[in-house]
């Protein structure tokens, strides 16, 4: 492990430039959320003025509501799939056609989203559906499920088989041996994956304008439609408060492989 | 040990009670087999282990005992034939219906649980209440000495103890019968055989019935009462660790269960009790003749190396020279020091290298032979064993 002591000027020069190139124009947008000014681009002074905005909008506040709606259902679905089909992949290791599966499981991780949206909307279309809710959060199972499967498969394939193997020789019946076993060495494999399915259907812009319908719009549509008249300073502040709930998603699901990292298992990659 | 005299009492009632005749085998495989894919690792074995034996199955890696242990197991079903436990046919009944319980190679610790709880997962899932796992687990941990070490993880153990946990941990449920899969291969050598002493030790007091799975023939010979050799899927051998080193059924058991000399023979001559075979690498030997007639099969003739004795003038004494019919000349050619005892290769005037192994019983160097000294080397008739080639 090297010291930070160690670190030369010049990997303090490239460090800081890679930092600043990714988190400046988040910094500015998060100072210009706390502007007095009606023009963006001007600074006013301090103000809370533009999240009293927000909260009073009511389209907006309805989108950021099915947002989250939709990014808790969608990733709760795509982790009890992901789950499955990853435990499904990695145990039942002869069963004919795996690699086509597992091809087929992960091509959504490539596939453009334009694709992906555009034949789930014609999908959608041809069953008829209402399109709304549910027909944004079936597509963003579509697209998260593999992500999901990926970040459990790797956590399974570092598990020892023998464990449930042990399960089963003290007396537990296969299904009880995944769930007293397997399930509690995968869970912060699990949590990660929910939490990546979580942040990814949040702020998918193209697969939700493609599958939803009137009346229904996610936060990532109103805001781009916002934009297309223009930057209102509302905006910084709706943009804020979802770095902020990120944040807080992404310090938990960190706290909580280290937790059981610190209990004696190889954390998930996050 | 005054608390350990009911349980024993106990197991044998239970045992009395599910075999009537005392003579019936507590396990009886009969005609197993296995095959994965084209690849048959199990073929037709048939073996009997009564109650309270400490049963060793014994083989190079590929030769089909870790299968035949997860038949018995549960984790393999078999293809063909039937295991018996007691009387009943358990083949098909999956892990977790059968009274036996395995000691995993790599411990199989469960990472997430404490020792503790890791020793009490079996008895909980076999319905014990609270007030009965209590005494049992530190009953358990007092059996292998893990005491004060009850709140720690796997991790914070030592390959020793983790092995210790293992074992408590399939020993909770009392089992009819405790199979152990490598059960020393992770530990060094010197706790490896302190273990095994252990092992041994327990068993005897427990009275229960244990079949190891071992690659590591010393292993084997130290803890077994009995030992099956396997070799690609079959049973080569069945015998107890004497009869195993000194009368091995064939050549290739002879090479894998210690050292040995092989001399093919060329041709055979009876002479009452004896044999005198002609070789192409020692002259002329003598030996016992077999209790199976040999017939006309190709056969060598075998020797282990500390049954040659070595001489600067042949055998010393009268009775000596009467019972050591065979004399081999030859020259030093290698000498190997091993503490205990030194092996020396002799090169015949014959032709062969025979190797022997001198017990060095005096601490000076007096009896020692170095390099390219003319040496005899003597072993009796009856030291020699005949194995069809």
């Amino acid at each position: 492990m090297r010291k930070f002591s160690r670190l030369s000027r010049f990997n303090v020069a490239s460090l800081a430039l890679g930092l600043a190139f990714l988190y400046l124009p988040i910094l500015i947008l998060v100072i210009y959320s706390f502007n007095a000014s009606r023009l963006v681009t001007v600074w006013g002074g301090w103000s809370l003025r533009w999240y009293h905005e927000f909260f009073a909008d009511r389209a907006m506040i309805e989108a950021s509501w099915m947002s989250l709606r939709v990014a808790v259902s969608s990733a709760t679905l795509a982790t009890v799939l992901g789950t499955l089909a990853a435990v499904a992949l990695s145990r039942a290791e002869r069963f004919r056609g795996r690699t086509l599966f597992s091809g087929m499981l992960y091509a959504p991780l490539v596939m453009p989203e334009v694709i992906t949206g555009l034949s789930l909307l014609l999908l959608f279309v041809a069953l008829n559906a209402e399109r709304g809710f549910w027909t944004v959060t079936i597509a963003h199972t579509t697209l998260t499920m593999c992500f999901v499967a990926v970040v459990v498969q790797s956590r399974l394939g570092s598990l020892d088989r023998s464990l449930e193997e042990a399960a089963m020789d003290l007396g537990c019946a296969p299904v009880r041996a995944f769930v007293l076993v397997t399930l509690p060495l995968i869970a912060p494999a699990i949590v990660a994956g929910w939490m990546l399915a979580f942040t990814l259907s949040l702020d998918d812009l193209v697969i939700a304008s493609f599958t939803t319908g009137p009346g229904s719009a996610t936060l990532p549509i109103r805001i781009y439609s916002e934009v297309r008249l223009g930057v209102k300073p509302e905006i910084n502040a709706i943009c804020t408060l979802v770095i902020a709930l990120i944040a807080v998603v992404i310090v938990i699901a960190s706290l909580a492989s280290k937790l059981s990292s610190s209990q004696g298992e190889s954390a998930a990659p996050l | 040990m005054t608390d350990e005299s009911p349980r024993t009492g106990a197991a044998a009632n239970a045992a009395g009670d599910a075999y009537p005749g005392a003579s019936e085998p507590l396990l009886r495989i009969e005609g197993v087999a296995k095959t994965f894919g084209t690849f048959r690792a199990v073929d037709g074995v048939s073996l009997d282990i009564k109650a309270g034996e400490f049963f060793a199955l014994l083989g190079p890696s590929g030769c089909g005992k870790t299968t035949l242990l997860r038949m018995l197991a549960g984790f393999e079903a078999p293809d063909e034939g039937r295991i018996l436990l007691g009387g009943k046919d358990i083949a098909q009944a999956l892990p977790h219906e059968r009274p036996i319980n395995m000691m995993f190679q790599n411990y199989a610790l469960f990472p997430h649980l404490s020792v503790r709880d890791n020793i009490a997962f079996g008895l909980k899932r076999a319905g014990m209440s609270r007030a009965d796992i209590v005494p049992r687990v530190a009953e358990m941990v007092a059996l292998v000495k893990l005491e004060g070490l009850e709140k720690r993880k796997p991790d914070q153990l030592s390959g020793g103890q983790r092995q210790r946990v293992a074992l408590a941990r399939a020993l909770a449920r009392r089992p009819q019968l405790l199979l152990l899969d490598e059960p020393l291969a992770a530990l060094d050598k010197k706790l490896r055989e302190n273990t095994q002493v252990e092992l041994m030790e327990l068993q005897r007091r427990l009275g229960m019935t244990f079949i190891v799975v071992t690659h590591d023939q010393e292993e084997a010979m130290t803890m077994a009462s009995r030992i099956g050799v396997m070799k690609s899927g079959k049973l080569a051998q069945v015998a107890s660790p004497r009869e195993l080193y000194e009368a091995p059924r064939s050549r290739w058991i002879a090479e894998f269960v210690g050292d040995i000399n092989l001399f093919d023979a060329e041709s055979k001559l009876r002479d009452g009790h004896r044999l005198v075979v002609g070789t192409r690498d020692a002259g002329t030997l003598v030996v016992a003749e077999p209790r199976q007639p040999l017939g006309d099969v190709k056969f060598s003739v075998a020797i282990r190396p500390e049954k040659i004795k070595l001489s600067r003038r042949g055998p010393a004494s009268e009775a000596g020279r009467e019972t050591a019919i065979n004399a081999l000349d030859g020259v030093i050619a290698d000498i190997c020091y091993l503490g205990g005892t030194t092996t020396y290769k002799v090169k015949l005037d014959a032709g062969g290298i025979v190797e022997a192994s001198v017990a060095n019983s005096a601490r000076l160097d007096v009896d020692a032979y170095s390099l390219n000294q003319h040496v005899v080397a003597w072993f009796t008739p009856d030291d020699c064993v005949v194995l069809p080639s």
